[in-house]
């Protein structure tokens, strides 16, 4: 695994000035899985405290490009990036910039639920801790703020010391957005964190990103077009283009907008096919 | 230790990180843990291979081809002691593969659950017993009883060929044919744990496809199971086969410790390497201890051999029927 | 196939006759086949009833006889004595094993979670995971010997010389079984908690350990039996006595195998009963970390 790359204290790289309300700024990003390209050019910028969607047929690259935003893809060791991703005008991959320390303000909630086989309050609890907090008192604080926030307090403050993995699947992804929260990240990236779910709880989590988007910027990858459309502010459209050679599949973003352009007047052809379920 | 507050953006966000000491530390000691066995084989090998040479250079070659072992004279030939390694180790595999192999599928292929674990549970309670009480009661209890039964085996087969050389003349309790017994016991835990782990490899769809055209369930053994397992089978015996030579303690106690014996009379005493050199050791000079030690590297390459090739033909068998 | 289908003209109704077992060589070629691999079995049950049988009678009564003797009382310097006595040998076993597994567990821990977490399948890991699996074949009597030449003979005889060659022996069994139970901890929880900001090392020390840990345990267990019940390599490791000796970095000690070995080539009905009674106690013990082991593991099974 080659997570342990770039843990050095050495200067970090000048920023490059952005606008504050930008908090990430892609630039001809590209992934490569070994000599594969994965997906290719991306320019897109996430705004502050905005719900951005990821939309597109499978294979298209954007749970991809999801995980660039928080160095995970670090975790695949044939994996390559190139261009850049820029937090508030600092390149993520550039030197001297600590992967931990990315994710630490950059959560992320994954397509299945995947709770520790700990205690719901040692779940919520790990990351604080992991991050030097050690009074009780303060951890029971953010184990607490951190349920609320995730819609999950009332649910289980009697039971704080059972195991996370007796409840049910959407309880349990409920759990992980509070774990991610209790890190006070500023961005929570999501990687289809409905589609393992049941309509219901799918609904509740949606409620949760509108109450919660005021605190943190929101980035979900989604193959639901319904959902983009009811959550996002903004959605990014990406697709596969064949390489008529080699028959590989490569990401590309098409179309980048407000979501209510996207999906009522979209400027790309292949934007207006897919939303308008003709294929996908 | 890192704050925790949420983010001002006055200034641009420090993402340098700290406290990659400790994780490089454990990473360091894992690398270092790693490394051991490396350490600890390379050591073996050049320790056993430094000591040996005072033997192996005083006798040359001769210390593998003759059966010749006189430590009074100085005269150190291992052959016979190869042999009765050898010999032990192939009854034993002639006695435990044909019933680890019938245990084995019994357990995967016709067994109920219930039944399944007990028996797992008992072929596990006989790999739990360690080898010095089977050496124990091999002496104390079979050797002293079985050789009326040798006796009968000496006479009934006296004059066939093959056999009758086999269960040969002047049985004794303590003899090849004994600690062949002993060993195969022991190994059979061994062979039937692995054989169940190739058996099982074996898929469904297979096993499925033989059953729905009505074959019998021996059938379906024959014609599916075991032809897919064939491979995986064959690395299973073998690696029996390494851990039946090596065996030190309880052939030591049942085998006879007989010297310069090369026979096909199983029903003799005899010897083997890891025998001898428990023997011997006790009052033995420098270079009796070399020659000992020579011997145990003899040994230690004839099981690193066996095992070797076994594992891979295990693993491969392993990755075919995965499909990796 | 069964010829009588192809008699069977298509417009006659099925008769139950039809669909019933026809007795046949096959079917009954089969039914003998599985009752061989039956009867298999049972031949392999007869030693090992035999032999628990005769330890449990021959060896039990010396080691119950006068209760406390046999457990606190020194072992009879006069071979042809009879009467109990294995005191020594207990402790030395107790603290033989105790200390090779001090030396060998957690090595062996860390060197899985090198194999697995960190080495993969890089080459220098194949290499390591490969000589790992070549060390579990290496015979005890060239463990035994390999200790001899580079401390015994430096260091003279002691218990730690056997608790080294024990280690040694216990160290690959270590390994493989703890790379085993890592392999089975799911990905997701790791990238759970990287995602959390939390480094590799962290993360192996809290998350997957844990995870893994009751099957590490039991992995364990069983190697630390299967020390307890070697016998090879203390013969040139750890010498004979007859007192008990809890230094084990000073002067020769003895185990319950060692004693084992040597009564079992006594003629005399003295020393062989005390043979017996230690094969009990060492069956005893390992016997029970058998059982723990498995405990633990049922225990595992049962969370998930």
């Amino acid at each position: 695994m080659a997570l342990d790359a770039n843990e050095t204290l050495t200067e970090v790289v000048a920023p490059e000035t952005a606008s504050p309300k930008t908090v990430f700024d892609l630039q001809e990003l590209e992934v490569h899985y070994g000599s594969f390209r994965a997906v290719r050019e991306v320019n897109l910028q996430i705004a502050k405290n905005e719900i951005t969607a990821f939309i597109g047929p499978s294979g298209c690259g954007k749970t991809t490009v999801l995980r660039c935003l928080n160095r995970m893809n670090d975790v695949i060791p044939s994996a390559r990036v190139g261009g850049k991703v820029l937090y508030h005008g600092i390149d993520l991959y550039g030197a001297g910039v600590s992967a931990t320390e990315v994710r630490r303000r950059i959560g992320m909630v994954f397509q299945r639920p995947n709770p520790f086989p700990k205690s719901i309050y040692d779940n919520v609890a790990f990351g604080p801790r992991v991050n030097g907090v050690k009074s009780k008192s303060e951890l029971d604080g953010i184990v607490e703020e951190s349920l609320r926030g995730a819609a999950l307090w009332d649910e289980v403050s009697s039971r704080l010391k059972s195991s996370a993995l007796g409840m049910s699947g959407g309880q349990q992804q409920r759990l992980c957005i509070a774990r991610a929260i209790a890190v006070r990240p500023e961005v929570i990236l999501m990687d289809e964190p409905c589609s393992a779910l049941d309509p219901i709880a799918t609904a509740r989590i949606e409620d949760l990103m509108q109450d919660i988007k005021s605190r943190f910027t929101i980035v979900i990858v989604t193959h639901n077009m319904q959902q983009a459309g009811r959550v996002s502010d903004q959605t990014a459209f990406f697709t596969t283009e064949v390489n008529a050679s080699s028959d590989r599949r490569t990401g590309v973003l098409v179309e980048f907008d407000k979501t209510t352009t996207i999906f009522s007047n979209p400027a790309d052809e292949r934007t207006e096919a897919y939303v308008s379920g003709r294929f996908g | 230790m890192t704050d925790l507050s949420t983010h001002s953006l006055d200034s641009p966000p420090d993402l340098r990180g700290s406290g990659g000491n400790a994780d490089r530390a454990f990473r360091g000691t894992s690398y270092l843990a790693g490394g051991t066995v490396l350490l600890v084989l390379g050591l073996i090998t050049f320790t056993m291979i430094s000591r040996s040479t005072d033997a192996l250079s005083h006798m040359g070659l001769d210390f593998f081809t003759s059966k010749r072992w006189n430590p009074p004279g100085e005269s150190y030939g291992i052959l016979s002691y190869i042999w009765g390694t050898v010999f032990t180790a192939l009854i034993a595999l002639c006695i435990s593969v044909p019933l680890s192999l019938g245990i084995a599928l019994f357990i995967t292929q016709v067994a109920p659950s219930w039944l399944k674990k007990a028996m797992t549970y008992v072929i596990d309670l006989l790999a739990v017993v360690p080898s010095v009480v089977f050496g124990l009661w091999g002496v104390l209890v079979l050797s002293k009883n079985i050789k009326g039964f040798y006796g009968w085996l000496s006479s009934t087969f006296d004059g066939v060929p093959i056999l009758g050389t086999f269960f040969g003349d002047n049985p004794q309790g303590r003899s090849f044919f004994t600690a062949g017994i002993i060993l195969a016991v022991m190994i059979t835990p061994i062979v039937v744990s692995l054989s169940r782990e190739v058996i099982e490899t074996t898929p469904s769809f297979e096993k499925e496809a033989a059953l729905a055209l009505g074959a019998t369930r021996w059938e379906m053994i024959r014609g599916s199971v075991l032809p897919h397992s064939k491979g995986g089978l064959v690395g299973a015996v073998m690696l029996g086969l390494g851990r039946a030579m090596g065996e030190t303690i309880a052939v030591a106690l049942v085998i006879g410790s007989a010297t310069g014996q090369i026979t096909l009379n199983a029903l003799a005493p005899g010897n083997s390497m890891p025998a001898v050199i428990t023997a011997e050791w006790g009052e033995a000079d420098s270079l009796k201890k070399s020659a000992l030690i020579a011997m145990a590297m003899t040994l230690f390459v004839m099981t690193i051999i066996v095992n070797v090739i076994a594992t891979s033909v295990v693993n491969r068998s392993m990755k075919k029927s995965r499909g990796v | 196939m069964n010829s009588t289908l192809a008699e069977r003209p298509l417009e006659a109704p099925l008769a139950i006759g039809d669909l019933q077992m026809r007795r046949s060589w096959r079917g009954t070629k089969s039914q003998l086949m599985v009752g061989m691999m039956f009867v298999a079995f049972l031949v392999i049950l007869v030693p090992l009833v035999a032999v628990i049988g005769t330890v449990v009678t021959r060896g039990g009564g010396i080691v119950f006889r006068d209760f406390p003797d046999w457990f606190t009382s020194e072992i009879p310097v006069r071979r042809r004595a009879v009467g109990p006595g294995m005191g020594p040998a207990i402790v030395g076993t107790l603290l033989i094993v105790m200390f090779a597994s001090l030396l060998a567990i957690p090595l062996g821990i860390l060197g899985a979670v090198y194999l697995h977490e960190y080495g993969g399948q890089s080459r220098p890991a194949q290499v390591i995971r490969f000589l790992s699996n070549v060390m579990t074949g290496v015979p005890s009597i060239v463990m035994g010997l390999f200790v001899y030449v580079v401390f015994t003979i430096n260091f003279g005889l002691a218990g730690v010389g056997g608790s080294l060659a024990l280690a040694c022996l216990m160290l690959p069994v270590v390994i493989r079984s703890t790379e085993e139970m890592l392999r089975l901890v799911p990905g997701h929880l790791r990238e759970a908690s990287y995602a959390l900001g939390t480094r590799k090392g962290r993360t192996i020390a809290t998350i997957v350990l844990p995870s893994a840990l009751p099957g590490v345990v039991s992995g364990c267990l069983l190697a630390v039996a299967r020390a307890a019940g070697e016998t090879a390599p203390l013969l040139f490791t750890i010498g004979f006595v007859t007192k008990v000796n809890t230094n084990l970095f000073d002067g020769p000690n003895t185990t319950l195998s060692y004693q084992i070995f040597k009564n079992a080539s006594e003629t005399l009905a003295g020393p062989q009963e005390r043979g017996w009674g230690a094969a009990f106690t060492l069956v005893a013990i390992t016997f029970i970390f058998t059982v723990i082991a498995r405990l633990v593991t049922a225990s595992y099974q049962k969370r998930r």
